[in-house]
């Protein structure tokens, strides 16, 4: 991970305290988090609040950190040969690190979801849907099926696979397959859902269209979505960070962040001087 | 180009280079069907004529008789693959598992390096190892003998099959299952396992159709008998070793059945691996990746 060669302005920044005061409840207190991969630091001392039921967009040029960030947000890292975390992350105050803290409910508590839809091709729309539970232990029909369809409905998904659900993922359209994405993180009800340039691969339509689930889904938790389009950002996002070279420049009010930023390297990236 | 060769004759040039790769590839094609060909012909000529219905349903009649059949040793061909599979399935899908899934570096290396020697290993090899570890120790041929000796030659097939059909699974899926908090051996059982599955199942059939008309490593373990086998324990009659029993005799009637019982043993493997090119292609879905 390095920084793009054109971008110019060359110091690594010096994280500034957090000015944006962040309304309780917080989903995420991230403190002094450095991440390296085999020796490479990717983060330095990110210091950062995740508000709750909000939307927080994560910012900037290929290769500063914005998925590292995430991932370390459901400690995605831990299966990653060579990745090392240090500092702490608190989710709802709960050390997410700490030895007793099992990652696979981490992982049930915080979904995510992929840039790339990656629906399981060798199960059905309803299989995938419910994949998470039934490899949980859930295993009532009924609680699935409940599950499954509140999941599809949360998803904006229901009315258009209502009447195949026993197809193959496979059979449903790009945009599709992304909200089934999405529905099978939801029917594990988590508290926060994760997501990494979720419509990066979709054409202008879909993509408006997971637009409008990330907002309707903030009523009920915590979104945390790196993105590179910055209107995208500007459109959901009531936050905004926004990184570079590994290191947070600066977190505020997405208005703020677009309109009147305190530090000038943020003003030339949402300007589209650099990056 | 040069300046003497005008565009014409350069253009032309490029199309006789082109018919004449296109003729090689077509002549090694041809090469290649050639032996199927002939073989499969030669043995309808000989063998067809043998084949009748009282060849799958009676015994190897003695000496002097004309008629019988091969019931027994198609028989026992099923039962043989079947002990194998039953030793060559689970190991050869477990290891499979550990190289894709589980293992490390060295270690994987070492098991790789150690399936790819074993699987170049000669067949007569097999049959003598497992004479000398079972055969010996048991007093006598049998057809555990020969199911373990055949199930010996499949581990490794099915070993390199199965990693490598779950190396095909995306690694997004992986992260998929990581972040809906599936534990990993879950992920392999239901989601990598069921991904992969015809192509695994395709591996286990074709190596199963291999191991079907092995002789070597049965003639050392469960030399033919010419009765039903009462009992796993005691040697049991199979195609390849009937075959080879027969063709080496002195007698016309043995040579004609033993064309029958070739022909039979290629269509077996014939139907197998026409069965797996169905698993794999059928439902496949469209690969979006």
């Amino acid at each position: 991970m390095t920084a793009s060669p054109i971008i110019q302005p060359g110091q690594p920044p010096q994280t500034p305290p957090s000015r944006v005061v962040i309304p309780p409840p917080v989903t995420f207190e991230v403190s002094q988090l450095n991440v390296w991969f085999s020796g490479h630091q990717a983060l330095r001392d990110i210091n950062l609040k995740i508000p709750s039921k909000a939307v927080t967009a994560i910012i900037g040029p290929s290769g500063c950190g914005k998925s590292t960030l995430l991932r370390c947000l459901n400690r995605m890292h831990d299966m990653a040969p060579g990745a090392r975390v240090e500092g702490r992350i608190t989710l709802f105050g709960e050390d997410l690190y700490s030895s007793n803290v099992d990652p696979t409910v981490v992982r049930r508590r915080v979904g995510m979801v992929f840039q790339k839809s990656n629906p399981f091709p060798a199960m059905s729309i309803a299989e995938n849907v419910t994949v998470g539970l039934r490899l949980n232990g859930v295993k009532t029909k009924s609680v699935l099926a409940e599950r499954m369809e509140r999941a599809l409905r949360m998803a904006a998904l229901w009315d258009e696979v209502k009447d195949r659900l026993r197809l193959g993922a496979l059979r449903l359209s790009g945009g599709q397959q992304q909200r089934l994405c999405i529905a099978r993180a939801l029917a594990m009800e988590p508290e926060v859902l994760l997501m990494d340039e979720p419509a990066s691969a979709l054409d202008p339509l879909a993509t408006g269209r997971i637009e409008e689930l990330i907002l309707e889904l903030k009523e009920q938790l915590t979104l945390v979505i790196v993105t590179h389009n910055m209107q995208q950002a500007a459109r959901i996002s009531g936050f905004t960070a926004f990184l570079y070279l590994g290191g947070l420049v600066e977190f505020d009010l997405t208005s703020k962040i677009f309109t009147n930023p305190s530090q000038q390297q943020t003003e030339d990236y949402v300007t589209g001087r650099f990056g | 180009m040069t300046a003497e060769t005008t565009p014409e004759s350069n253009r032309r040039w490029r199309e006789t280079k082109s018919a004449l790769v296109s003729a090689a590839c077509w002549v090694c094609a041809l090469i290649v069907m050639t032996p199927l060909a002939l073989v499969l012909f030669h043995l309808l000529r000989l063998g067809a004529s043998s084949l009748d219905w009282t060849f799958f349903t009676q015994l190897p009649k003695p000496v002097g008789e004309t008629g019988g059949g091969m019931a027994n040793a198609i028989v026992g061909s099923f039962v043989l693959v079947g002990l194998a599979a039953a030793i060559g399935v689970p190991i050869g899908v477990l290891g499979g598992i550990y190289l894709a899934e589980y293992g490390s570096g060295r270690v994987n290396f070492m098991v790789r390096f150690a399936a790819d020697i074993l699987n170049g290993t000669p067949s007569i090899v097999w049959g003598i190892v497992v004479y000398a570890l079972v055969v010996i120790p048991m007093k006598g041929a049998s057809a555990y003998a020969g199911g373990l000796a055949l199930g010996f030659m499949m581990i490794p097939l099915i070993i390199r099959t199965t990693e490598e059909m779950l190396t095909l699974v995306p690694q997004s899926h992986r992260e998929a299952a990581l972040a809906l908090g599936i534990p990993r051996w879950k992920f392999i059982v239901h989601i990598a396992l069921k991904t992969a599955r015809k192509g695994i199942l395709t591996g286990v059939l074709l190596a199963a159709a291999r191991v079907a008309g092995e002789t070597a490593p049965l003639l050392f373990t469960t030399p033919g008998n010419h009765f039903w086998s009462r009992s796993l324990s005691e040697p049991i009659a199979s195609l390849p070793v009937q075959i080879y029993v027969n063709a080496i005799g002195p007698y016309d009637e043995w040579h004609r059945q033993a064309w029958a019982g070739a022909l039979v043993l290629l269509f077996m493997a014939l139907a197998v691996n026409v069965g797996a090119r169905l698993i794999t292609g059928r439902n496949n879905p469209p690969a979006i990746h």
